[in-house]
């Protein structure tokens, strides 16, 4: 190996280390941050909607179509104009509502997705999408589990569409406004740790009244929206094959392994360049 | 002062005789009104319009893209498909720059060719499906690196392979301008750029199928596996060695006259370690499929319409041509090999998609099937790239030999070659102010 070729292969290394040395599987360590969430008593809930009307007014999303909920029964999506649904569902011959959302995960797989950080896991607790940073790629919506970012197809600047738990009201210290106006006192607004003390209390008094699982304490590395009921979850269109495994994790190995290939991929293609050379006559050339 | 004024007119001079001469390379060369030509020229300007629609009215309004299907061809095929059948020019450089395999020498200008434009125009093809394009530098300016992103990698490596293969082209462009000086920095940057080049090419290659490894739970089971990247990344060696084969059939009947001897003398010769080769990748392919699939205890899903789906995929497009490949080097017949070439690319073609488009998202009741109007638009940035690799091929030194100038010399005497080659040095320097511009 002579002096240039060392030079260069040091200085190729180098260059594609400075982008390498940052890129590591992000997660959470510091336990101390306490995310916010919001715990949703189903066997409360009387399907008045109230919040998909109060989510549309404060986000300036067009009016709901109250009557929707009764055409159909089991899960309704979101969609871009409606970030919060009440899907319902007869089990037993008895009306269950349940509100869906953006869960609101810990550690979220559309945060850690996302190549620009539009998508980002607040210190509060909600999961927001920011604009400015969005390059429309999508890859939040292929990676999401609950398939819950939706996406402004018809438009020319398209916009991802999905509850940000009223982020700018909890910086102020106010509840989010479906919290705020539900009549049932159906959810509340608290901390996580808050509202899992919460929801086993509740669990504990009326053991009969709830299933002895909360939606959303575990799964997928815990979510900030969890979920009592008084059914089984899966009939309630709820997932119930996610893994504990938080998403991050699934990428984290893949990562990891980026700087050991850029670092030693170079230095063993080098070697391997002059092991194989005839003699010290042949010249290097281009193509 | 007699200097300064004698030396200003040879630079004026110069430099008129190089716009002249870039002036007279942009006319095309041979006859307009081709078959090809006006075929070439009515899907492009249909293309046009529509991709102009698609920016003004939004992805919807020529896309079936959904909230439930959010990729479509545009990125399972242009994007994902695209960059494994490129995969042939790190395998080519790794083989001619590495190994020293000298006997694949002469087609590796023509194979980082196309490499190269494969990135330019089917990862560019990436800025027609992305919703708010004028944000595609975020990633690259640093005001928001999403640094845990495998997306953010990707986008990373797409970029600067493509400078990377820019720099092994280069001279190739230098002997077309005669730069002879700006050609020998550049030839020297050559080994950088390879080495440079297969490091990213076997993380972007793999982080194509790291892409889906959140997708857990939604891309049915018998595609997803932890194992996606190294499988993305084996069959792009086969994907990108079946397109050299295959191009390398079709450009000996479009570019005959603008191939060297050697090429010509040499084709068979390559066709034939190249099939070798794939059938090698593929048999590791396939032996790495079979694990995943014991691994993953996936017989449950065997037997079901998605099982009959994968096995089409693995015994028509992975088996079959791997022993076609074999037994067309064995028995030296290229027939079979381009067969195998072609079943080795559908299978590629089948399985990208079915991890980015058919089988995710399989749980859903809906379907995504493209317009008419996304074929379209990838038909246009197909053409697109034909045409330009065409006006390449038939102007720089790609498929013909360089010229006198830039061969490296290697037969002279040591003692006679210090001496000729200080003499040479002398020369050049004065013949550079005549013949360069630079």
């Amino acid at each position: 190996m002579d002096r240039r070729d060392f030079i260069k292969t040091m200085g190729v290394v180098g260059a594609s280390v400075l982008p390498a040395r940052s890129l590591r599987a992000e997660e959470i360590e510091d336990k101390s941050v306490e995310f916010n969430g919001i715990l949703v008593d189903t066997t409360r809930c009387v399907g008045c909607q109230n919040c998909s009307v109060v989510c549309a007014e404060s986000h300036d999303l067009p009016e709901p179509d109250l009557d929707k909920m009764f055409e159909i029964t089991g899960n309704r999506p979101t969609t871009p104009e409606q970030w919060t649904t009440i899907s319902r569902f007869e089990v037993d011959g008895e009306e269950i509502y349940v509100k869906k959302q953006c869960m609101h995960c810990n550690q979220p797989a559309c945060a850690t997705a996302c190549p620009t950080k539009a998508l980002l896991k607040t210190e509060e607790g909600p999961v927001i999408w920011r604009g400015d940073k969005c390059m429309g790629c999508r890859f939040c919506m292929i990676s999401c589990p609950f398939d819950i970012p939706k996406f402004e197809y018809d438009s020319a600047n398209p916009r991802i569409m999905k509850c940000v738990m009223c982020w700018e009201k909890i910086k102020e210290g106010e509840q989010p406004e479906c919290v705020a106006n539900c009549p049932e006192e159906a959810i509340i607004f608290g901390t996580r740790r808050e509202l899992i003390d919460e929801a086993k209390s509740r669990i504990y008094s009326e053991p009969d009244r709830y299933v002895h699982e909360i939606y959303g304490e575990l799964e997928v590395g815990g979510t900030g929206y969890l979920y009592l009921a008084g059914v089984p979850f899966d009939q309630l269109g709820f997932k119930e094959d996610l893994e504990n495994e938080a998403y991050p994790q699934y990428t984290k190995t893949f990562l990891y392994s980026v700087p050991f290939v850029i670092t030693l991929w170079p230095a063993f293609l080098l070697a391997l360049h002059n092991a194989t050379k005839r003699d010290e006559t042949d010249r290097e050339g281009g193509m | 002062m007699e200097v300064i004024m004698k030396e200003k007119p040879i630079i004026v001079q110069e430099g008129k005789r190089f716009i002249k001469f870039i002036l007279s390379e942009l006319k095309p060369k041979g006859k307009l009104l081709t078959p090809f030509n006006i075929f070439a020229a009515i899907v492009i300007g249909v293309g046009v319009i529509l991709i102009a629609i698609r920016f003004i009215y939004g992805l919807s309004s020529v896309t079936n893209l959904s909230q439930e299907f959010p990729w479509g061809i545009w990125i399972g095929f242009d994007v994902i498909t695209g960059v494994a059948f490129a995969g042939g020019a790190y395998v080519l450089t790794f083989m001619v720059y590495i190994l020293r395999l000298e006997k694949y020498h002469p087609i590796i200008r023509i194979t980082v060719l196309n490499g190269f434009l494969a990135y330019v125009f089917y990862a560019g093809a990436l800025l027609l499906d992305l919703g708010r394009p004028w944000h595609v530098i975020n990633p690259i300016i640093g005001n928001s690196f999403g640094v845990s992103s495998v997306m953010f990698l990707v986008a990373w490596h797409f970029m600067l392979y493509m400078m990377a293969e820019f720099v092994e082209f280069s001279p190739a462009v230098a002997e077309w301008l005669g730069w002879r000086k700006i050609r020998k920095i550049l030839a020297g940057m050559t080994l950088g750029a390879v080495i440079f080049g297969i490091t990213l090419s076997t993380l972007h290659q793999s982080g194509l199928g790291a892409l889906f490894l959140m997708t857990k739970g939604k891309l049915h089971p018998l595609w997803y596996s932890e194992f996606m990247p190294i499988l993305f990344f084996i069959s792009s060696i086969f994907a990108g060695l079946s397109m050299v084969i295959l191009e390398g059939s079709i450009s000996h009947k479009l570019f005959a006259k603008r191939m060297s001897n050697e090429i010509k003398r040499s084709h068979n010769d390559i066709v034939m370690g190249l099939s070798k080769i794939c059938a090698g990748a593929l048999f590791v392919y396939f032996f790495l499929k079979v694990l995943v699939f014991i691994h993953e205890n996936s017989w449950v899903h065997l037997n079901t319409p998605w099982g009959y789906w994968f096995l089409l995929e693995i015994v028509g497009f992975v088996i079959i041509p791997l022993r076609l490949y074999m037994l067309g080097s064995r028995n030296k017949n290229f027939t079979l090999i381009k067969v195998a070439a072609v079943l080795a690319l559908v299978g590629i073609v089948l399985n990208r998609l079915n991890t980015s488009v058919i089988a995710y998202n399989w749980q859903n009741f809906g379907a995504y099937v493209p317009t008419w109007m996304e074929i379209e638009i990838t038909l246009t940035v197909i053409l697109v790239e034909i045409i330009v690799l065409r006006w390449i091929v038939y102007r720089m030194p790609i498929l013909t030999e360089s010229p006198a100038w830039a061969l490296p010399e290697k037969m002279r005497d040591r003692v006679q070659k210090i001496f000729l080659v200080k003499e040479k040095a002398k020369e050049e320097e004065k013949e550079q102010w005549k013949v360069s511009t630079m």
